[in-house]
């Protein structure tokens, strides 16, 4: 498995260096001291494996993740053991490990990682492909689980965006930027600077509006045309 | 008194003392800019960056086997996220004991 560290602190990236070293399927291929770095190898480099600190400044080991639209498999490394919770509501998380950390401690998380590495070339598909329906959003400190498809409309409000489903809206703060790059372009269709819908959930187009369920959505002069092309007309 | 165990280290280490006194030698380095730079958080009472800081301070402090100290860590940057300094003097003459040690290493 090739793997990367993403740990601020030079000496816990020194130590899972050397833990790896004694593990014969395990390969360090690259490591980095911010997540921001390690983003940018992404976008251009495939991995199996992140070992991933969560409390690094500015931006945080959970916020790394949400960033990664199928992320390989993570083992959380942390002096912190506040975040267990939260770290089960992320399916690509398969452990979590308090450091210092010790080999056995260590050996076990990469044995786990190995059996999802080996299922997921046995089947020849993603181990997070299960999760693909899956957005989850931050709303006081709690990660909540939205099924996509059940999104009809995204709506910009100042430094946050409100997420409507037929069963409930969330407020989150958020960018309506951030969102469109989560949701599938095949269902999703950004109308207006401030509003994207979910295309299957059109009850009617009426000059320079839609109507979704309830509501009635303006549509910019400029995103009409890729509206139209979308619609089945007859 | 508490002392430094290096069993940790050790039981990494298999023996390889290229590694230890590789660890040893980024502890060595980067402790004092980490101790001074919570020194002036506390001083100037920004108390999140400190515990930052003390965040940062406790993984060196389970490397080097201090268990009581990494305790006394844990508490003090939980109460510092709290903006509460009880645990400062004790914090203090923890890490003056540590400094002595890294400064024999």
């Amino acid at each position: 498995m090739n793997c990367i560290i993403i740990d601020d602190e030079s000496t816990a990236r020194l130590i899972i260096n050397q833990l790896c070293s004694n593990i014969d399927n395990v390969k360090v291929v690259n490591e980095f001291s911010n997540a921001i770095e390690a983003i940018k190898y992404l976008n251009h480099n495939e991995v199996d494996l992140i070992f991933l600190d969560i409390h690094m400044p500015d931006f945080t080991g959970f916020d790394f993740i949400q960033t990664l639209k199928n992320p390989p498999q993570v083992i959380l490394t942390t002096s912190d053991n506040n975040f267990a919770i939260e770290a089960f509501e992320y399916n690509c998380i398969v452990d979590y490990l308090l450091k210092p950390i010790s080999f056995p401690r260590f050996e076990k998380a990469i044995s786990k990682a190995e059996q999802g590495y080996n299922n997921s070339k046995v089947n020849g598909i993603s181990v997070q492909d299960s999760s693909e329906n899956d957005l989850y959003v931050n709303i006081d400190r709690r990660l909540i689980k939205i099924d996509i498809p059940s999104i009809y409309l995204v709506e910009a409000k100042g430094d946050y965006i409100n997420v409507k489903t037929s069963e409930q809206n969330y407020t989150v703060h958020s960018t309506l930027k951030k969102i469109e790059e989560k949701l599938p372009d095949h269902l999703f269709l950004k109308v207006h600077r401030s509003y994207i819908i979910n295309v299957k959930e059109i009850i009617d187009i009426e000059d320079n509006s839609v109507l979704i369920k309830k509501d009635l959505v303006p549509v910019s002069r400029s995103n009409r045309p890729e509206l139209m092309k979308r619609l089945n007309l007859l | 008194m508490e002392k430094p165990d290096l069993s940790y280290l050790n039981s990494l280490s298999g023996g390889d003392k290229s590694f230890e006194n590789k660890i040893l030698e980024v502890i060595r380095e980067e402790f004092p800019g980490e101790l001074n730079e919570y020194t002036e958080n506390v001083k100037n009472q920004k108390l999140k960056l400190a515990a930052e800081n003390v965040h940062k301070l406790k993984h060196k402090i389970s490397i080097l086997g201090l268990k009581k100290t990494y305790a006394l860590a844990v508490k003090h940057e939980d109460l510092l996220k709290a903006s509460n300094t009880s645990l400062v003097e004790d914090f203090g003459a923890a890490l003056d004991i540590l400094t002595d040690y890294i400064n024999k290493i």
